[in-house]
């Protein structure tokens, strides 16, 4: 059964694939890669990764997909005639397609249990999760204790994506409340929005205080976070959304999330720890080590949804004074 | 005796909801234009993936599996209708204008 599932989803993502290829309109792209994402998700919950199920689908088929249509919006939703005969790049494509299938048969087959990180890492953390970190989670005590260099490089890069988009962009704050009359006449979707609103961003803080026990982290929580306030950009005007949380307010708020994940990695080194070691946070090591997960997923939660929000308010405050 | 009465009612629960998706997934190939998929879709969605998720309340039992199945159960009954209420919106707003059959008038 699991293999018909499986089967059936891969089938669907190479539908989806070529039909992206082929297609020249961008808002059906953008949409197409949303469903992308979306099967993927489910791809992954088959494969009972959860955490990369929910990543997927909040960040794949949710804010990408808003960023993609709010650049769509800025450029053109036609996508340009190739001038070019597509020979040269197809045999490029092919030739490295056909290098990478044979790296691939170098590598342990999949599922393999000999395979080297199923003997040593994967059992490792497996084994030593529940007395060391004490979380239920053990992708969270992986990817926030055991991989902390790494995820703190993961942070470091959105922050930077950010600056780009600042640097690139810019940003203009409004002070009329600029909304195209279309959406104000929707009062069904401006209640809904309200309603939904606190939920929205109580649902976030959950996802990332329960990414000890439960599928949630950081990561998703800030995109969920994001998602709340961009839904109110949406439906009150963008003027609104920036008096909401002004535009420094967010540039502190990005750099303040990578800043409290170094500040506890330093922290740790002050209390005669190493760098991002927890267990010195607290008296008792497991303590320690649940203060500092929670500590710096937080810093991440903070970063992604700030960052998340300076390249939605980034795009849309310049679409708009391109109108007038 | 119940939990062969509870299975059933779940797996009638899913099976219908099944077929309302792909009747909605038929309308939205089959009909004419923008405003009639969407009433396709609106209906069979909303319908569909609320029996879906009935049924798979049924399955779960009293737990908090079924707890969480009604918050999206609610919320499936508030965003769905919602959606689709803003896209036509926006669709008439936009000039599109719906067919009409002008045989009549």
């Amino acid at each position: 059964m699991e293999h018909f599932i499986d089967i059936v989803l891969l089938g669907l993502l190479m539908i989806t694939g070529f039909a992206i290829v082929r297609m020249r309109s961008l808002l059906a792209v953008a949409m197409l890669t949303s469903i992308y994402s979306l099967l993927s998700a489910s791809l992954f919950m088959v494969l009972d990764a959860v955490d990369v199920a929910l990543t997927e689908a909040a960040i794949g088929a949710g804010i990408s997909t808003i960023l993609m249509l709010a650049t769509i919006a800025l450029t053109t939703d036609r996508e340009k005639a190739p001038r070019h005969t597509p020979l040269l790049p197809l045999v490029v494509v092919f030739t490295t397609g056909a290098a990478l299938i044979y790296g691939t048969l170098d590598m342990p087959h999949y599922g393999d249990p000999d395979a080297p990180v199923h003997r040593r890492m994967a059992a490792a953390y497996l084994h030593d999760t529940p007395e060391e970190i004490g979380v239920p989670n053990v992708v969270t005590s992986v990817l926030a204790s055991y991989r902390g260099y790494d995820t703190l490089g993961e942070v470091t890069v959105i922050f930077t994506a950010g600056i780009g988009v600042l640097a690139l962009l810019g940003y203009r704050t409004r002070r009329r409340n600029i909304q195209s009359p279309a959406i104000k006449k929707l009062v069904v979707l401006r209640v809904i929005a309200k309603l939904f609103l606190p939920l929205i961003l109580l649902f976030a803080l959950y996802i990332l205080f329960h990414g000890d026990y439960g599928p949630g982290g950081g990561f998703q929580a800030g995109v969920i976070f994001a998602t709340g306030f961009i839904l109110y950009a949406l439906a009150f005007g963008l003027g609104n959304a920036q008096r909401l949380i002004p535009q420094r307010l967010l540039h502190v708020l990005a750099a303040a999330g990578v800043l409290i994940y170094a500040a506890v990695g330093i922290e740790g080194m002050l209390l005669g720890g190493k760098f991002l070691e927890y267990r010195v946070l607290a008296d008792d090591p497991v303590t320690g080590q649940h203060l500092g997960i929670m500590l710096i997923e937080l810093g991440v939660g903070i970063t992604v949804a700030a960052v998340m929000l300076i390249i939605y308010f980034g795009f849309v405050s310049r679409q708009h004074s391109g109108d007038s | 005796m119940m939990e062969l009465v509870l299975d059933l009612l779940s797996w009638v629960c899913l099976l219908a909801g099944a077929a309302f998706l792909l009747i909605g997934a038929i309308g939205v190939l089959r009909f004419p234009d923008f405003y009639t998929r969407l009433h396709a879709v609106s209906v069979c969605d909303t319908l569909g993936a609320g029996l879906v998720l009935v049924g798979l309340m049924l399955q779960g039992g009293l737990s908090l599996v079924t707890v969480k199945l009604l918050l999206m159960f609610c919320f499936m009954m508030f965003t769905g209708p919602t959606a689709v209420h803003a896209l036509a919106e926006a669709a008439l707003q936009g000039k599109l204008k719906p067919l009409v059959d002008d045989r009549e008038s």
